[in-house]
């Protein structure tokens, strides 16, 4: 407890690089959280993380059922791997957990970003990844507040008390 | 248990200055808090104080989102009547506890 008065946390920095619901939505609770504390915050999505901001991509996220060991089936059993290759098992999946995260009070990805910039945190893109994607600015939310180079990220996220989390 | 005396009346509050006795909570209480936290309050502060206040006494959980739902005012406007930690410098003028919540 002494140390956080010590040294307040005035800056964070987030950066997300990944775009399944869990990746995208910790970068946005972080964020969000941020805000509702009054510490200035800037968001970065990059590579898939771009989903989470591109318009047509962003509120149908989804979560892998294949490679992801932790998932498990209603009632706490171990869902089995093969079980992820059945088709639509994903989107139901995804559904699912999205109608849980609904039930306590998480709001989809485009009222995330509402809520953050109400506050006043800032979204921004990776230029390099839009290139990438071959995403354009009319492609994004209008919620981003612009298209950084990684040198101008860093000269967004300096300052005393300031913190980068790579989610 | 710590106290404090707000408009003349003592109050039961947490060491972080939330009161931990809501119903003993009045408007000049209120306005007491707000002025610590440099606050003028007017009378959009406390309809969104009696939502919140409402919202509390109901046993309905407090989040930055339920703020749009309230039918009072959007977060943006919440933002900007509590500056800095909204849901928390507005709770604690409310005279209820902490919001255990994330979002």
């Amino acid at each position: 407890m002494t140390t956080e008065k010590d040294l307040p946390i005035k800056k964070v920095s987030i950066i997300c690089a990944k775009g399944a619901v869990e990746d995208v939505y910790a970068t946005l609770v972080m964020g969000n959280g941020a805000v509702m504390e009054g510490i200035e915050t800037n968001l970065f999505f990059t590579f898939f993380g771009l989903d989470a901001i591109v318009k047509k991509r962003m509120d149908k996220l989804h979560t892998a059922v294949l490679g992801n060991p932790a998932l498990r089936l209603p009632g706490g059993l171990r869902m089995p791997s093969w079980l992820g290759i059945i088709p639509g098992m994903e989107a139901f999946t995804s559904w699912m957990m999205k109608s849980e995260m609904d039930k306590l009070d998480i709001p989809p990805v485009s009222e995330f970003l509402d809520l953050i910039t109400a506050g006043g945190g800032k979204i921004y893109a990776c230029k390099l990844a839009m290139d990438m994607f071959k995403f354009k600015q009319e492609d994004l939310s209008e919620h981003v507040s612009g298209v950084l180079t990684v040198g101008e990220f860093y000269e967004k996220s300096g300052g005393e008390g300031s913190q980068i989390i790579f989610t | 248990m710590a106290q404090k005396t707000y408009a003349g009346i003592t109050v039961d509050v947490n060491e972080e200055g939330y009161f931990t006795t809501p119903s003993q909570w009045t408007k000049e209480i209120g306005i007491e808090i707000a002025k610590e936290l440099d606050i003028v309050l007017t009378d959009q502060h406390f309809a969104i104080i009696e939502w919140l206040r409402n919202r509390y006494n109901a046993g309905d959980a407090l989040s930055i989102r339920s703020i749009n739902h309230s039918g009072v005012l959007d977060v943006k406007t919440f933002y900007q009547l509590f500056p800095g930690a909204p849901l928390k410098k507005a709770t604690k003028i409310a005279g209820i506890p902490k919001p255990a919540s994330c979002i």
